[in-house]
């Protein structure tokens, strides 16, 4: 799937997460999280695995994440980039 | 010689004020306290060093403190609780010598014994006579009750009570002494009433937190301890509050009447004591406007002294006369053990307060706190800190479960008995890591940056240093 | 037992998070008015993703979807249909025609994800003028259909009538509904109350629900679920007198008698179809010490 424009999706609300995504040379994730040192790596596979699903290999991704659970991680970066291919879910 | 100066810098020079004594302070003006700002300005003016702080909690208003300490006004503090960007200072390693942590009794209890010296107290008071009488309940900055600055009164070498209301002698009710005073400091303002007591503390407005407030009233009535002559003490925070809301309905269908509320009180207990739930009220601080109106007008609402509240070595100590207390807790781990002094990554931002206290006196210590905050699970392996052995916790409370400490089976049938859904402390760990992911493992590893002393005199933990952002 | 259906705005993480900790019977995780236009596909994605990871055991499974004449519903059947909830709750929905072709749709996705034909169930709410006018014809017309919903907010602005906490002038559509949906053999459940601080106003609405006929009531705040499940519980005294009733009617059958009579009254068969509800609810509940009646 190609990302084709720059696309947002979540919050910072609390247990939830800002996603930014666009389009780039590559997959890039940087990730800002007030839980950064107790889960940022799973954050980051997180990330890694919907893109992969998604089958986006060019990307840059932005988290501002707030506490969310992995599944509100995946829905939220699902959507932004389904959002930045022009697609609803 | 009067005792009674128109400045603080004349009460600090009679005082002899030199390098490297230990001054000490109350927090009963809480977060509007002008009192121990103006004092180190002063000696920072005076050009002192080395000077030990011995304050019974600081809060964000004494920030202030970060500067004195990189200039070296300031090389020591002991505290029961800390709050505010000194945490973050504190953490980071701003000071060489480690902060000194006790526990609300712990304080007075090294007061008395000579374990620590105070060379200078300050007492900030909204009400002063000439002679040094003072109380918490007349004045403008108003806080109720003065209960911890007894054992700084009584002890320290000099004493200056600071206030900003002289009211005729002798004044009446009177918390601190003449007998104990040196001089009356009389000042412009000594807090900010709006910082000194919240208007109104309020339980939570959270589903979850009245969700978990239920169960930890349902908990005390299946104890066996809700009869008369009960006795209660619970937090501040919003849903420890909310417990008396639930607890209420309680007592009304068992008719039950109260022997004392204790604390750490607020409009709540107050509601508690005049709907005549309680008889008595016994009050260290007072944490809002009702609660100092009512320790005023209410003889059935009593001051009482740190030491009385909760010292270990005292004749005996109202703690442990007290059935149930709720708590709260950032961690707590498979063995009880609860942290209430860092977050989830070893910041500093807390203290044990009284909570080392109430835990180790009451028959029942209940902790109350939701079984995540944002995706950080409340139970792990091993707390970051440990503020309250596990041997004297009970029960844990979340929004999904109640874990009783194995030490106590013939609780855990009373709750089983009464349906409280019931599981062991590492269930409840796995239930929140099936929700929030198993967390990587924080172990700051920086040089001690704080030692928690137990109200026994042992330290009991370490506090190190975390990685400056 | 649908004492309970609290709604969960499908947006939110947080509320999603601790949805099952309140005791509602049933969760509507909500894809319709708790969500904006622009947060619709959001929504979708997040509901999904919550509902295969938090899973809510004990709690039944009800979507909101969309309007028929929306451009969501057919992607909120799409998505929803594999998470296999117990119901779809239609919104706006004003005839019989509507339902048959919302049932279509959702079959055609069970078809698509393997899902046993007529599995998931439908709660059309009623919020229109339309919809309470032909509610009977609404709620007989699909096996799907396993209750009817009154929705008084959109209701009253559709009848350009003054929402009031008293009721009033949702009393005839309250009324209908539940003729409508008994004369169909199905459930019915009430609006919710929407004032979120007033206890007492919570009570006596959620009582008088209970004494019209409804099965239950919606709830759109985690406060008023224990409320709203005791005033739609049987009581002890109720659970006492059915088993009294059953008794009667048991040693009236032992002793060959026609007739039975309790406490001085005929025993007549709505009280016996009352009492068997009652201990049935009872058990549903697991209230202590019903045997088998």
């Amino acid at each position: 799937m190609k990302i084709t424009a720059n696309a947002i999706a979540g919050s910072l609300e609390s247990n939830d997460v800002l996603v930014r995504v666009s389009p780039a040379e590559g997959l890039s994730v940087e990730i800002e999280s007030i839980v950064l040192q107790q889960f940022g790596r799973q954050i980051r596979q997180a990330v890694l695995e919907t893109a992969q699903a998604l089958q986006v290999e060019d990307a840059a991704i932005f988290l501002q994440d707030k506490g969310a659970i992995e599944c509100t991680i995946k829905a939220r970066v699902e959507t932004a980039l389904l959002r930045a291919k022009g697609e609803t879910a | 010689m009067p005792k009674l100066v128109t400045s603080l810098s004349e009460a600090i020079q009679r005082c002899s004020l030199r390098d490297g004594m230990t001054l000490s302070f109350h927090h009963h003006l809480r977060n509007g306290d002008q009192v121990l700002n103006m004092v180190l300005a002063q000696a920072a003016q005076m050009g002192l060093k080395n000077l030990c702080i011995q304050a019974s909690s600081l809060f964000d208003v004494h920030s202030p403190l970060i500067d004195h300490i990189a200039s070296g006004v300031v090389t020591g503090i002991e505290t029961g609780y800390m709050s505010g960007r000194l945490c973050q200072a504190i953490s980071e390693g701003a000071m060489i010598k480690p902060v000194r942590f006790r526990s609300h009794g712990g304080r007075p209890d090294a007061i008395a014994s000579g374990r620590v010296h105070i060379d200078v107290a300050f007492i900030g008071a909204p009400a002063a006579d000439p002679m040094g009488n003072a109380n918490g309940v007349d004045g403008t900055a108003a806080c109720g009750s003065l209960g911890y600055a007894y054992s700084d009164a009584q002890y320290a070498d000099k004493v200056v009570v600071v206030t900003d209301h002289v009211m005729p002698y002798p004044l009446v009710p009177a918390s601190i002494q003449e007998i104990d005073v040196d001089f009356v400091a009389l000042v412009d303002s000594i807090g900010d009433p709006k910082g000194i007591v919240s208007g109104t503390t309020r339980i939570t407005r959270d589903p979850v937190g009245l969700v978990m407030a239920k169960y930890a009233a349902q908990v005390i009535a299946a104890s066996g301890l809700l009869k008369d002559g009960f006795s209660f003490q619970t937090g501040a925070g919003g849903a420890s509050l909310a417990v008396t809301q639930y607890l209420k309905p309680l007592m009304k269908q068992a008719k039950v009447t109260g022997s004392f509320g204790l604390g750490g009180i607020t409009g709540y207990l107050v509601d508690m004591l005049e709907e005549g739930y309680f008889e008595k009220l016994l009050d260290v601080q007072c944490f809002d406007l009702r609660a100092v109106q009512s320790i005023r007008d209410n003889p059935r609402h009593q001051e009482i002294s740190a030491a009385r509240y909760a010292s270990p070595s005292v004749k005996s100590a109202v703690v442990n006369s007290l059935d149930a207390v709720v708590l709260g807790a950032t961690e707590i781990d498979t063995d009880f053990n609860v942290n209430v002094h860092t977050d989830s990554n070893g910041l500093i931002m807390g203290g044990s307060g009284g909570h080392s206290d109430t835990a180790a006196g009451a028959k029942l210590a209940i902790i109350l706190a939701p079984l995540f905050r944002a995706r950080l699970p409340l139970v792990v392996d091993k707390v970051l800190c440990v503020t309250t052995p596990g041997n004297t916790v009970d029960v844990l409370v979340t929004q999904r479960g109640v874990a009783v400490n194995p030490k106590r089976p013939d609780l855990a049938d009373r709750l089983r008995g009464a349906g409280l859904p019931i599981y062991p402390i590492g269930e409840l760990k796995e239930m929140a890591q099936r929700v929030t992911g198993v967390p990587e493992l924080i172990r700051p590893n920086g040089r001690v940056v704080a030692e928690v002393e137990y109200r026994d005199g042992r330290i009991i933990d370490r506090i190190r240093s975390i990685q400056a952002p | 037992m649908r004492r309970t259906m609290l709604f969960v705005p499908g947006n939110s993480p947080a509320m999603l998070l601790n949805a099952d900790i309140h005791g509602a019977d049933a969760l509507i995780f909500d894809l319709e008015d708790a969500v904006t236009p622009a947060e619709k596909d959001a929504a979708r994605v997040l509901v999904r993703k919550a509902v295969q990871a938090l899973g809510y055991s004990g709690c039944e499974i009800i979507i909101r979807i969309n309007p028929l004449d929306s451009a969501y519903i057919k992607q909120d059947i799409d998505a929803m249909v594999p998470l296999r909830p117990a119901l779809f709750m239609p919104t706006k929905v004003a005839s019989a025609e509507e339902v048959k072709q919302i049932s279509a749709m959702v079959a055609a996705a069970e078809i698509a994800y393997g899902i046993a034909s007529g599995s998931i169930g439908l709660i059309p709410l009623l919020e229109t003028a339309a919809g309470i006018e032909h509610a009977y014809e609404i709620a007989r017309s699909d096996p799907r259909v396993k209750a009817i919903f009154l929705g008084a907010e959109d209701l009253t602005s559709d009848l350009q009538a003054i929402r009031s906490k008293q009721g009033d002038e949702i009393l005839y559509a309250r009324g209908r509904v539940v003729i409508a949906a008994r004369a169909a053999g199905i459930d019915a459940y009430d609006t919710p109350f929407t004032d979120v601080n007033d206890e007492e106003g919570l009570e006596k609405d959620a009582r008088f629900a209970r004494s019209l006929g409804f099965s239950g009531k919606a709830v759109i705040s985690p406060r008023h679920v224990t409320a709203v499940n005791v005033v739609f519980s049987p009581s002890q005294i109720e659970i006492e007198y059915a088993r009294q009733v059953m008794a009667a009617i048991e040693e009236g059958e032992r002793l060959g008698k026609g007739a039975v009579s309790l406490n001085g009254k005929m025993v007549d068969k709505p009280i016996v179809d009352r009492a068997r509800r009652v201990l049935d609810a009872a058990r549903a509940l697991g209230l202590g010490g019903i045997e088998d009646a």
